[in-house]
């Protein structure tokens, strides 16, 4: 053990310590007479210096885990009290130039960091307006249908799945759920639509939760496909009101900023009818962050013109898309617009999609 | 020479048979030329020399068959024949083959077979109906994502958009006539709560509401919570119950207003002024005029049921 030290403890002659611990250091000239050991380095230990690390090294070449894992921690606390000591030096700086003190600096945040994507669309892109004039949710936006939407689930539900289709009917106005009976989708989608459904809601169940969710806009529209998680049904929720009444709520959609995520943000948008009664004071909400979307059901009150209060009514939950597909559920043949690809996802932490 | 008997005697009691499966109730055989499956006498495909079975390679049957002839030739014993997919066919050629076998054998075979036949139906029906298809989850890859949700959460800061979102729709008229803040520019200017409690006591008797509001304030006892959602949420419900009641409120104070005042009207009063003060309700044309009303008659009352309004709220 001794011997195999000596070719790093070489480069570190200046010196770990380690207070009240043995250390079997040797320096440059101990190394040469290798018989000597601790005696030399306990006198060695009070005469060199307090550390000093030497450019060239790293915690990481210790072999014994015990003393790596303690250098690392006294590198931490080194590192912290430099950090502090900065910290108060500015603020004394700040406090001593009054008024004249340079602008707070703004703390990055993954959003502000976020890296550009060149689909981000412009307010005033006429491509894009053109493009949602006369796409599939064009007819809605218009005016021209009403949504019907049809929730089911996958085989076999639980009680929760079932009880989160029932909770989402209430919150989603001409909603009506139906029992699956293990029919194919591709069988049920012609039914539909000639029954007048805009929307075919599917919530997939595994282990007795829901967590998947295909949305499909029924006479031929897109296909999506979400993950769901951290779903909460209403009695899980602390503080809410009552029972959402029947009034249409209004949509609040925040953050969809790329070509992706408006045509998703359509999507979801055209699950409600288009004129909101405002005598309900009721608001659902998709908010839209770091390609997570966050469904929240409200009953909102203006207290007065600068303060409103908010109660959370509703279930919620939340979603990540998965892919996107043309034309309605074919997963074969079908035409994907957008996958989630896993490693594209990783890759970069400030790259986001929708 | 192949004596059936003697292997029998070994493996099928006294020694050991590596194909076979003891259960508590039943012996099995795990032979892949076993006709039944069972490990028995008849059964045994190591201690018949004469045996037949019926096997299936890829939605194909064939009928596997074996006599004391070939005993010697371990490599050409089991003489296979292809049977038609056509199931009566089939039982015709298993009777042709094996005819002058053993009863046994020829039953058993015809009923492997069928059971057979029947598991190859089930499997092409079960191809057409909707599969189940498992998709594996990577551990790894569902903990960063929930991290990630969390963070993703926390970042949102959802309740103040929401409430952003609303102000906003507010300020450009979507709501149009519904809600009757007064949108002055005078109001807009000022942004905190007490310069619009006092631009509010402009337009009434000024000095009536600071004294009212002082006294008020004394007795009162007022529940303030550690959050301000808390506080908004807590607010709500009473806004809402009061907002739901206030007409009632008002309806029965101006009756009683003509006759005679008693305690607990006043109260109500205070309350609903309360209510308005904090905010410019719905109807604040309603209000102030009866406030107005109420404050000027409050005054010559107010010094008597001080006291009685701190009784009442201990």
């Amino acid at each position: 053990m001794d011997i195999k030290e000596v070719p790093v403890t070489q480069t570190d002659s200046k010196g770990k310590k380690k207070k009240n611990k043995k250390t079997k250091k040797k320096t440059a000239e101990d190394a040469e007479s290798s018989g000597v050991e601790q005696k030399e380095e306990k006198m060695e230990k009070s005469e060199s210096a307090e550390a000093a690390f030497p450019p060239t090294f790293s915690v990481s070449e210790i072999k014994n885990k015990q003393r790596r894992h303690l250098m690392f921690m006294k590198l931490k606390q080194e590192k912290r009290k430099q950090k502090m000591q900065l910290k108060k030096k500015k603020k004394k700086e700040r406090e001593a130039l009054g008024d004249k003190a340079p602008p707070k600096e703004v703390p990055k945040t993954i959003e502000n960091q976020r890296v550009y994507d060149e689909t981000i669309v412009d307010p005033e892109d006429e491509e894009v307006a053109f493009d949602e004039g006369t796409d599939e949710f064009s007819a809605y936006f218009n005016g021209l249908t009403n949504p019907k939407v049809l929730i089911t689930t996958s085989d076999r539900p639980r009680g929760r799945t079932v009880r989160f289709c029932e909770q989402l009917a209430t919150v989603i106005p001409n909603a009506h759920v139906y029992y699956r009976r293990g029919l194919a989708l591709k069988r049920v989608i012609p039914q539909c639509v000639a029954r007048n459904f805009t929307y075919l809601m599917v919530i997939n169940e595994d282990r007795k939760i829901p967590n998947g969710m295909v949305l499909c806009h029924l006479p031929d529209g897109p296909t999506a496909h979400f993950k769901i998680s951290s779903v909460r049904l209403r009695k899980e929720l602390k503080r809410r009101g009552k029972d959402p009444t029947e009034h249409s709520p209004e949509v609040i959609l925040n953050n969809f900023s790329t070509r992706l995520g408006h045509s998703i943000g359509r999507l979801l948008a055209a699950l409600f009818p288009q004129d909101p009664q405002f005598v309900g004071r009721q608001v659902a909400t998709f908010h839209n962050q770091r390609d997570f979307i966050f469904f929240r059901f409200h009953r909102y009150i203006f207290k007065n013109e600068k303060k409103v209060g908010i109660q959370e009514l509703g279930p919620r939950f939340t979603l990540k898309l998965r892919s996107l597909q043309k034309g309605t559920f074919d997963s074969k043949f079908g035409e994907y617009e957008w996958v989630l690809k896993r490693h594209e996802m990783d890759a970069c932490r400030r790259k986001f999609q929708l | 020479m192949q004596h059936d008997d003697v292997i029998w005697d070994l493996i099928g009691n006294k020694q050991f048979c590596s194909y076979k499966v003891k259960t508590k109730s039943q012996n099995f055989c795990r032979n892949e030329y076993n006709v039944t499956g069972l490990c028995n006498r008849s059964s045994c495909p190591l201690a018949n020399s004469q045996y037949a079975t019926i096997r299936e390679e890829k939605g194909q049957c064939f009928l596997y068959m074996k006599v004391i002839e070939r005993a010697a030739f371990p490599a050409k014993m089991w003489e296979k024949v292809k049977l038609s997919k056509n199931y009566e066919k089939a039982l015709e050629q298993i009777d042709e083959n094996l005819i002058y076998w053993p009863r046994f054998i020829r039953h058993k075979c015809k009923q492997r077979f069928t059971k057979i036949t029947q598991y190859l139906i089930r499997m092409r029906k079960l191809v057409l109906k909707r599969q189940r298809k498992l998709v594996p989850l990577s551990r790894k890859v569902e903990q960063r994502e929930k991290r990630k949700e969390e963070k993703a959460l926390i970042a949102a800061q959802l309740d103040n958009a929401i409430e952003k979102e609303l102000l906003e729709r507010l300020k450009q008229g979507t709501y149009g006539d519904i809600y009757n803040f007064p949108v002055h520019a005078f109001d807009r200017a000022l942004e905190q709560q007490d310069e619009e409690e006092e631009s509010e006591s402009e337009g009434e008797e000024e000095e009536e509401e600071e004294e009212e509001e002082d006294d008020e304030d004394v007795g009162k006892r007022e529940f303030v919570a550690e959050e301000d959602v808390e506080e908004s949420d807590l607010s709500d419900f009473e806004d809402m119950n009061k907002l739901k009641t206030s007409s009632d409120e008002e309806e029965e104070e101006d009756e009683e207003e003509v006759s005679s005042e008693e305690e607990e009207e006043e109260e109500e009063e205070m309350e609903v002024e309360t209510k308005a003060s904090r905010s410019k309700g719905k109807s604040p044309a309603n209000g102030s005029a009866a406030r107005k009303k109420r404050a000027y008659v409050e005054i010559e009352y107010e010094q008597e049921t001080e006291p009685a309004s701190k009784s009442r709220t201990t």
